[in-house]
């Protein structure tokens, strides 16, 4: 089936970004859609592999190959490839609760671990995924579908990011009815207020999904703060089972001379604010407008905040990476299947070089200390070049390199350095046992903590990590719940 | 009645497997003039036929004996001896009977025989005891010997006829045989013939002696007008006298393929039996068959229960082996008729036969449809007809030549002593045709299934309900589109690629389909698969249903059934028989629907009830149960729908109903062609897969199958599944689908006794597992998943998982974790990391894989690691598997060669060639390019004298993991310059494979290839490469026997290229326990120590190859891990030719992106072997001999924590047959190939001398007998050894007089030429390599040379160049396979120019049918005197075109001008001499895309191409010809 040769044939095409001068203004989606033709042509570059890595999800050397859910890429590419788009959604919806978000914000292991990767450049499978979806919308195909038959059970969902909506999508599918706890002002967590609306977009993609979700008969509640607003006791009372899916949101902090300096903002502080203003205008935000912008960190989430830096109108960004610029291709140690740990420029960078003039990172560089003004607000930070190597007592890590030292003119900082865990009020009070990196001791595969009829999943099970995989630990903790509820189950 | 002699089943032996095959002959003299000399003639026969015999130890034979008339005059005298008087001849009869040489049981058997004799009326006249001379007897032999007694008993006044009197001899002897050795009065009891007409002296003999045995037989006294003898070659060592040959009516050479399900039929209709002319005594024969005999056994006791029932004896072996009638295009209405008729009566007995049968008043010989085995005759001016295996058994002065003759497939011949005459096939046929009208009875009783007036119409196709339904009968998306597009599009089955590595369905965690718990059988050394495509003329899918007659008194009525064109039901057509209302026929339907709340207990009640109502509903008179789950509901689980035809299929053979009625299923489960063949394997006789059809009526509304109307995919999917089944069938030998029905040819693995016994009876399970607990848990699982408590699934089908690895699939050996760790392992050349791969694949092994998972080695005394046989020294017992180039790129099969060469193990070439230039090449690492293996498989593709003399081991490939029994097929597109060149052929142009070796039909056949290929190269071993399946122990015993050097046994789940998913899926077994039947049954026969044994199959890691030492390999072959290591990712699109990683591809765009080192490959390989090393020393072991076989440091891991594997029982696979400390366990000893006493060594080595070595011209005359065996293949190779590319034209012509054996002139090189004034055997040129060989009539011969035959079948199979003329007619598939030979003959058999790739073929003659089939290249040239050769051509590659070109009528004319003067041909004088006028009577055969090829090539000439451009240049522009035919 497909197009055996459609790989040789055909060459990878990606939908044009909009113009990133032009999309600086606005806090619009940066992707531009491919028409239906190229998209059949992407999907017949797919070839059906043996073994398809791409759908696998295994890890190796600890980084994730292939999709964690395990999307049938190959059965939609080539559904895509003959124009069979309600199929395709069909088998993407098999696998993937919300296509609609993985199709946007995923960094796509998948692509990384394409067969045809070895030798060419991936297929498009990302964009393909995101296409059926935004069809399936736009034919009106994606419908509430209410479970027909209800168990009587009740199960309480805390956090409502990736892996909470997943539990719930499926907890509800199964019977049972199913509240969701979400201390923010609305739900979707990670998904509403950790990715910058230009990426993934509030109204129309992530609360449709929310309204969807509640037409199937899930609850939400907002604004409660499980732990405080309810107490754990009653939780537990009040529900069958609970499943804890609250996230990594302990950021990592710099702590350098000059971190309480006004204007030091950890990325989450700035990135919430700003959508909740999006959302509602009377909310203030921080704003980077004419500023001298420093990012520390140069992940996704460094990228959002560039990004969003860009929309405010910054007077200059700087963003500081610690580590070495990756190379253009694959290293040795680094081979196919494995995640590529290649040079990208993602959609903030090329919107700061589009108007600066340059890829606003710097490597191998970290912050020695904040340099205040009299009014205690930032004004500059201190930076220095670091060496990756062995220091005198043999621990690896980077060192400075004297001489180096430079300073950079700053009147925004923004920390996104990654994050260290869950909080802990919530999992003591409900009695949770913590593994050595502070996240809620339960198995991959099992979620089941010590407290009985209490499941873990995502972030705050597994440490801060995709979008993806916890969509794969919200299922899969759904499928467990579910044979504890019922001594059965049929999800998958 | 057990036989003596075999051993008791033991372990993973089972006496039921044994084979044998053999020599036949006899000599008749036309008018009845009985003398001494026919038997002496006829032993000397024996004598000429013994190389076709076989014998282990010396002395003791497989088998040999004599059939003769009844000796009147010498035992008359005899008689007188011993002090009775004998009346007159045909007034008693007589016996030779086995009996016990422990004396105590004699006088009660004695005393008993004569009462039993007396009660029948028959009282007894006398015994004597036969005076015989042990002396030269083997050890086994005279081990069990039996006394041999005469009996002669009186004909009862009653009998006023000759038969009627046999009649009563055969009731006595059924009675007698009841009494004595059944109640074991005397259990060796045993008569070889009983008769007023003949008698049979046979035992455990070799043929020389046959004669001095039975001293009788040297009585001037002793005289007959008929001879009949047999030599046989049997697959075991087992002393046997019963099983020799002749039997009371016959000598058979070949196999009956279909045994199984004849023998169930025969026992099914049992008790139907009833003849006036048996009266009460019928009760007395039964049973008719014995049925622990031998398949020839068998075949004898049913065609003498039907002579005796009132057949003629022609009439009986018309309808037990009759000939393709169905399509054929020029038989008589009046023969069909009868055929059709009487295939009512009986399915036909499959398989290659070619019996001698005689009731001594006549002789007569007949030949299997196929004419898979070779008849020779010659009538003499003074009466003799003689007739042999071989031409040449007895020497015959040629001017007492009448005739020299050949049996044709499917005819027969008759000598009438009476009148005195040969009656020719025609003859006989329509007179027996015209005795009743047959034609007339069909017509009124026998219904066409068109005919029948339709019925209800087929419920509408439920949408709604559509997912569900699929859920509940397990369907999954991959069914959906890589099994039931092909067919529903195309119309053919799937192809895969790459074999199989999943569990087997005992072992897997889901719930398997009950038909993957069963593995088809398939035809491999004991008898050949048939080729369903080329040879279709052979094959019949049609099939009757109904009520079956009495097979004894034949009535009109007894055709009163209903035709099927093929057992595939439509909609329509099941509607039709459920209302039928014509005749007698009546119908009803049975539902198989349980309630899967009772779980196993519901679901063995519905059976039993199901059971019950059959048995309600055949008293009633209905003889159509149609079983149906249409009644699938949320409430209602289906039973598997096997399960409930096996079910009531046994159960009806028990209550002895079967035949009254057929089984007919109606049901959602079937949709592959395995479901069909195991459906219709185990009784049923026709299907309607409703639930498929709907499916595809779902796909074609939802898109998925597109450019199509549900009519014709219904139409394309029932056609694709029916050419699915025939095709299956025809891997196993069997041509009709009568015949495969409830034939039972599958191994159940995995499934409890208690299953199998009860509903698929017979069936061979040796390792036990599965219940009907388990069997009904998966089928509700099935159901749970389409009715499901709670609906918590997106509505979409599953994905499956078997084809291709999916995360929720079925579980793959090879996953993106092995592969990528693998990959890495061998990159980095990191042992530590080969250890976290070999670790993930030993843990899956463990969690249920394979079989071999489930063994663990017990804790032994460890030995240090230093002690240990070092890594270099395993690694020489390491291989790589075949795969041929052409599968994989030039770049990959190379980076094997040089890796293996490199640690110093063995790649293999597979079956493509080579490129010569690989033999000396080399660079500044030492390395090589050569191949250690040269494979030799059926396509003998770049076979040539050069390429065999390069080997260090030979490999014949009987049959591959992946597709068992089939042959291959490499389309045009595939056939690239660079593949053309190695295989000597023409780019473009399609190349097959045939299904069978066309030489090897039978194991004496592969014997004589084995010793044509060491001739071909006395330095190297050869092996023969089978797959595993039941019954390969034996068939590796009759290998070893056959002098082959090395057997090795496959593992079904190898890769491949190209396969079909049917076969790659469900065809063969595990090499666990093909391997640990192998070592058991060697042992058993004390061969183990003359064979190299080697296993391969997914061996990936240490410990799989210590588990196959244990099990009994020494050597050990990997292929699909050394591909993964140069960058295989199991894409498994080999047969796509997209291979991204340039591995199996030829595109150079993909192959550029190979990326694969020899290195990568070598490092796995000793990476295996220091695993080996720590699992020596971990078991106590320094050599790795000394590992050989040790199954006792195994044992088997209870599986009980699964729910299907802890039924799961492998003591038989861990068994260690008692045998004495003199028998050896691994290889110690040479096989003697006897090359020493061959003509070439003893004579022609010497005499051309000076032509090896100085390439000086030699002439010589000598004589020539059919014991010389491949004469001319050893001067060959001593000549290509030196001369790499031959010697100028005639260096050497050396003149034979007399009769050639068989492989003359195999693989001669340029240079030799071979002159024959005699006429020749089977094989002629076979392989030739640029020599000439010259066959002519001698000097003083009285017949016409174009009306005789000359030389005997499949003549210059595989051979690439030189020149061949034949003064006379050859048989069977003249230059089969044939690339580059000129070639004249006067006149050939079917099959002509089968899958001729190249040369030029010219017939001054008569061709037989299907001449052409699966030509694609070369060109043949048929003088069509007659006009009407175009009807016995097959066209369907080739076309039929008018010579008009002048250069090529020029080069025509040379050709046969050759011929002329090197044969003095008197026919080729006579074209030549009016050339003019002949020339038009040529027709051309020209295959289409050889035709196209030449065309694109002139054109590319044209445009200023030359050379290897021109045909890169004509190949793509050929190859982008939308017209080609032989594409894929």
């Amino acid at each position: 089936m497909g197009k055996p040769t459609g790989f040789i044939e055909f060459n990878r095409e990606l939908p044009a970004d909009r113009d990133p001068l032009q999309r600086v203004k606005d806090w619009k989606e940066f992707h531009l859609h491919l028409p239906e033709e190229n998209l059949k042509k992407q999907g017949a570059r797919c070839m059906d592999c043996g073994v398809p890595f791409c759908h696998s999800g295994t890890l190796i050397s600890g980084m994730a190959s292939g999709c964690p859910v395990n999307n049938l890429i190959p059965e939609w590419n080539d559904l895509v490839y003959r124009g069979l788009w309600r199929e395709a959604l069909d088998r993407l919806h098999k696998t993937n609760n919300f296509p609609d978000f993985t199709g946007r914000v995923c960094p796509a292991p998948c692509e990384g671990s394409c067969v045809l990767g070895i030798s060419e450049p991936p297929v498009t499978i990302k964009n393909i995924e995101v296409s059926i979806i935004d069809k399936g919308w736009e034919e009106g195909w994606v419908t509430p579908c209410p479970p027909e038959k209800r168990t009587g059970k009740k199960v309480a969902v805390v956090g409502s990011g990736p892996a909470g909506l997943c539990a719930a999508a499926q907890l509800n599918k199964a019977g049972h009815t199913v509240t969701v706890f979400e201390r923010a002002d609305r739900p979707g967590g990670l998904l509403m207020y950790g990715i910058p609306n230009m990426k993934l977009d509030k109204k129309e993609v992530v609360l449709r999904r929310i309204k969807y979700l509640e037409d199937e008969g899930i609850v939400f509640k907002c604004g409660v703060n499980v732990g405080k607003d309810i107490t754990a006791e009653q939780l537990r009372s009040d529900f069958d089972a609970v499943i804890i899916a609250t996230g990594a949101t302990k950021p990592r902090d710099l702590p350098i001379p000059g971190r309480e300096l006004k204007g030091v903002h950890f990325a989450m502080d700035f990135l919430t604010a700003n959508t909740q203003n999006l959302l509602d205008p009377k909310v203030s935000f921080i704003n980077a407008a004419g500023k001298d912008v420093v990012v520390i960190g140069g992940g996704d989430t460094g990228t959002d905040c560039v990004g969003t830096s860009m929309r405010h109108g910054c007077k200059s960004l700087v963003q500081l990476e610690i580590m070495a610029q990756p190379p253009m291709t694959r290293a040795a140690n680094n081979p196919w299947p494995e995640w590529p740990k290649t040079y990208k420029m993602d959609y903030g960078q090329e919107e700061a070089a589009a108007k600066f003039g340059a890829d606003p990172r710097g490597y191998l560089t970290t912050a020695t200390h904040f340099e205040g003004d009299e009014n205690g607000n930032v004004k500059a930070v201190h930076v220095v070049d670091v060496e990756w190597k062995k220091d005198d007592k043999g621990n690896f890590g980077p060192q400075k390199v004297p001489g180096t030292e430079k300073v950079l003119p700053a009147q925004l900082v923004l920390l996104a350095m990654g994050f260290l865990g869950p909080e802990q009020p919530l999992l003591q009070a409900l009695g949770l046992e913590t593994d050595a990196r502070s996240n809620v001791k339960a198995e991959h595969e099992k979620y089941v903590t010590n407290v009985p009829g209490v499941f873990a999943c995502g972030d705050c099970r597994r440490g801060q990590s995709l979008v993806v995989w916890a969509f794969n630990e919200g299922r899969g903790a759904a499928r467990e719940c579910d044979r504890y509820l019922m001594g059965k189950t049929s999800l998958p | 009645m057990r036989n003596q002699g075999l051993p008791s089943k033991q372990g993973l032996y089972d006496p039921q497997f044994e084979h044998d095959a053999c020599g036949v002959g006899f000599i008749c003299h036309m008018k009845g003039k009985k003398s001494h000399k026919i038997v002496s003639d006829a032993l000397q026969i024996l004598l000429n036929l013994d190389h076709r015999g076989a014998c282990v130890e010396e002395n003791t034979g497989d088998g040999a004996g004599i059939l003769i008339q009844v000796p009147h005059k010498f035992l008359a005298k005899k008689a007188k001896e011993e002090g009775f008087e004998l009346p007159s001849v045909g007034q008693y009869g007589v016996a030779n009977v086995f009996t016990s040489r422990q004396g105590g049981s004699w006088p009660a058997t004695k005393d008993l025989f004569e009462k039993v004799a007396a009660a029948e009326g028959m009282p007894v006249i006398g015994w004597r005891e036969l005076p015989v001379d042990n002396s030269t007897l083997g050890k086994s032999a005279k081990a069990s010997e039996p006394l041999v007694r005469q009996v002669f008993v009186k004909r009862p006044a009653s009998c006023l006829d000759d038969v009627s009197f046999e009649r009563k001899l055969y009731v006595l002897r059924k009675v007698a045989n009841n009494a004595i050795r059944v109640l074991k009065i005397d259990p060796a009891w045993y008569a070889p013939s009983m008769s007023c007409r003949t008698l049979v002296y046979k035992g455990m003999l070799t043929p020389h002696q046959v004669g001095a045995y039975f001293l009788d037989l040297q009585d001037a006294d002793m005289e007959s007008a008929l001879g009949l003898v047999h030599s046989r070659f049997s697959t075991n060592t087992f002393p046997n006298w019963e099983r020799s040959h002749p039997y009371r009516y016959i000598a058979h050479n070949g196999e009956i393929n279909t045994l199984r399900g004849n023998i169930s039929w025969m026992l099914a209709r049992q008790s139907l039996f009833a003849a006036e002319l048996f009266g009460d005594d019928i009760q007395k024969i039964k049973p008719v068959i014995n049925i622990d005999g031998s398949d020839s056994t068998i075949f004898d006791n049913v065609l003498e229960l039907l002579v005796l029932s009132g057949r003629s004896l022609p009439h009986a072996m018309m309808m037990m082996i009759p000939e393709p009638w169905s399509g054929h295009e020029s038989m008589s209405e009046a023969k069909k008729a009868f055929y059709e008729y009487h295939s009512c009566l009986m399915e036909p007995w499959d398989g290659p036969a070619s019996v001698a049968f005689t009731d001594g008043t006549m002789m007569g010989a007949t030949l299997d449809r196929n004419g898979l085995r070779p008849s020779r005759y010659y009538v003499t001016h003074d009466d003799l007809v003689i007739m042999g295996s071989e031409a040449g058994v007895l020497p015959v002065d040629p001017a007492n030549v009448k005739h020299k003759g050949r049996l044709q497939p499917g005819k027969m011949f008759i000598v009438n002593m009476e009148e005195g005459r040969i009656v020719p096939d025609d003859e006989i046929k329509e007179k027996i045709a015209a005795e009743k009208p047959y034609r007339e009875w069909l017509d009124k009783n026998l219904v066409k299934l068109a005919d029948i007036a339709e019925g209800a119409p087929a419920p509408l196709p439920d949408h709604e309900t559509m997912l569900q339904r699929q859920q509940a009968f397990g369907y999954t998306w991959e069914d959906l589109r890589m099994l039931m597009v092909p067919m529903a599009r195309d119309g053919v089955e799937a192809i895969g690629s790459m074999g199989t590595d999943i569990p087997i369905a005992a072992l897997s965690n889901k719930a398997k389909l009950l038909y993957d718990y069963f593995k088809q059988l398939f035809a491999q050394v004991t008898n050949p698969p048939i080729d369903c495509i080329r040879e279709e003329i052979v094959t019949s899918p049609v099939t009757t249903i109904g009520r079956e007659g009495n097979l004894l008194e034949p009535k009109p009525e007894s055709c009163h059934l209903i035709e099927l064109k093929t057992p595939i039901l439509s909609n329509e057509e099941i509607a039709k028989l459920k209302a039928v209302a014509r005749g007698q026929f009546a119908s009803a339907v049975l539902d198989i629907t349980f309630d899967p709340k009772l779980g196993a207990k519901g679901l063995e009640a519905a059976l039993d009830a199901l059971c019950a109502q059959a048995d309600d509903l055949i008293k009633q008179g209905r003889n159509i149960l149609i079983l149906t789950d249409r009644a699938v509901s949320a409430e209602k689980a289906p039973i598997p729908a096997l399960l409930a035809v096996g079910g009531l299929h046994h159960h009806l053979i028990r209550q002895g109903t079967r035949t009254q009625c057929d089984i007919v299923l109606e049901s959602g489960e079937p949709r592959e062609v395995h479901h069909f063949c195991t459906l219709i394997g185990y009784g049923c006789g026709a299907i309607n897969p409703y639930l498929a059809f709907e499916t595809l009526d779902d796909m074609i509304r939802q898109g998925l199958l597109v450019n199509i109307d549900h009519k014709k995919a219904v139409y394309n999917f029932i056609k694709a599944a029916t050419k699915g089944v025939i095709k299956v069938a025809s891997k196993i030998g069997i041509s009709t689908m009568q015949s495969y029905r409830g034939a039972q040819i599958f191994e159940a693995i995995g499934l409890s006794k208690s299953v199998v016994d009860k509903y698929f009876t017979w069936t061979a399970t040796r390792v036990e597992g599965s219940t009907l607990e388990v069997i009904a848990e998966e089928a509700i699982q099935r159901h749970r998943r389409g009715y499901p408590e709670r609906d918590s699934q997106v509505h979409a089908l599953d994905v499956g998982g078997d084809y291709q690895w999916r995360k929720d699939g079925e579980a793959h050996l090879f996953n993106p974790l092995t592969i990528h760790t693998l990959q890495k392992a061998v990159r980095t050349g990191n042992y530590e990391t080969f250890k976290q791969y070999s670790a993930l694949v030993n843990t899956q092994v463990k969690q249920f894989y394979t079989l071999r998972g489930l063994l663990e080695f017990k804790a032994q005394t460890p030995v240090p690691i230093e002690e240990v046989e070092s890594v270099e020294s395993i690694v020489k017992r390491f291989k790589t598997g075949a795969m041929s180039y052409g599968s994989i790129s030039q770049e990959a099969h190379e980076a094997l060669a040089i890796a293996m060469n490199r640690i110093g193990g063995k790649s293999n070439t597979g079956e493509g060639g080579e490129d010569p230039e690989r033999y000396t090449w080399t660079n500044e690492k030492g390395d090589s390019k050569n191949s250690a293996i040269k494979q030799v498989a059926s396509g003998r593709f770049g076979v040539t004298s050069l390429y065999l003399s390069q080997a260090r081991e030979i490999q014949i490939k009987m049959a591959q993991g992946a597709k068992p029994g089939e042959g291959g097929q490499l389309p045009g597109s595939k056939v690239y310059p660079w593949i053309a060149k190695v295989r000597g052929s023409t780019p473009g142009v399609g190349l097959i494979s045939p299904p069978p070796h066309h030489d090897i039909y039978s194991i004496e056949d592969l014997a004589q290839l084995i010793h044509d290929l060491k001739n071909a190269n006395r330095d190297a071993r050869i092996s023969v490469k089978l797959v595993s399946e039941v019954g390969v122990g034996t068939i590796a015993a009759g290998v070893a026997k056959a002098h082959s050097d090395v057997v090795l046994i496959s593992g079904y789940d190898g890769g491949t290229g190209a396969s079909p998913q049917t076969s790659v899926k469900h065809a063969g077994l595990p090499w666990e326990l093909g391997l640990a039947e192998t070592h058991q049954t060697l042992l058993l026969n004390n061969l183990r120590s003359k064979i190299v044994v080697e296993a391969d199959g997914q061996l990936k890691t240490g410990r799989d190859v210590v588990i196959a030492a244990l099990l009994g390999a020494e050597e050990f072959g990997f292929a699909t891990a050394p591909l993964v290591t140069l960058g295989c990712i199991m894409m498994r699109v080999c047969h796509l030719n997209t291979c991204p990683v340039g591995v199996a591809t030829q595109d150079p765009r993909l192959r550029a992106k190979f990326t694969g080192d020899p290195e990568h490959a070598a490092n796995f390989m000793l990476f295996i072997a220091q695993e080996v090393r720590e699992l020596m020393a971990q078991l106590g072991f320094r050599k790795l001999e000394d590992m050989v076989g040790r199954v006792d440091v195994l044992e088997a891991r209870q599986a009980v924590d699964h729910w299907k594997a802890r039924g799961i029982d492998l003591s038989n696979l861990l068994y260690r047959p008692q045998v004495g400390p003199e028998v050896g366990t691994f290889c110690t000893e040479a096989q003697d190939h006897g090359i020493e006493r061959s003509l070439d060594i003893t004579t022609l080595l010497p005499l051309c001398k000076d032509a090896i070595e100085k390439g000086e011209k030699v002439r010589a005359t000598l004589p020539i007998r059919n014991i010389n065996r491949t004469v001319g293949t050893v001067l060959g190779n001593e000549i290509t050894k030196k001369h790499w590319h031959g010697l100028p034209d005639d260096t050497v012509h050396l003149h034979f007089q007399g009769s050639a054996g068989q492989s003359f002139g195999a693989f001669i090189p340029k240079g030799v030429t071979l002159e024959i004034e005699g006429d020749t055997n089977d094989y002629v040129g076979k392989g030739m390599s640029g020599g000439r060989i010259i066959v002519y009539p001698p000097a003083g011969s009285t017949f016409a040379a174009e009306d005789n035959i000359i030389a005997g079948n499949t003549a210059l199979y595989g051979a690439t160049s030189g020149q061949l003329f034949l003064s006379g007619v050859a048989g069977e598939r003249f230059a089969v396979r044939n690339s580059g030979v000129d070639a004249v003959v006067e006149g050939v058999g079917d099959h002509g120019c089968e899958y001729m790739t190249g040369g030029r073929v010219v017939v001054l003659g008569t061709t037989g049918r299907n001449f052409a089939a699966g030509m694609s290249g070369g060109i043949a040239y048929v003088l069509d005197e007659s006009g009407d050769f175009k009807t016995r051509c097959n066209t369907s590659m080739s076309d039929l075109v008018a010579l008009e070109d002048k250069a090529e009528i020029d080069s025509l004319y040379q050709l046969i001008k050759q011929h002329a003067e090197a044969t003095k041909s008197k026919k080729a004088f006579k074209v030549l001499a009016l050339w003019e006028q002949n020339v038009k009577q040529f027709v051309k055969v020209l295959p289409r895309d050889y035709a196209r090829v030449l065309k694109a090539l002139e054109k590319a000439k044209a445009d200023g191409f030359t050379g290897d451009d021109a045909l890169i240049a004509a190949f793509e522009s050929n190859s982008k010809d939308a017209s080609r035919v032989g594409g894929g």
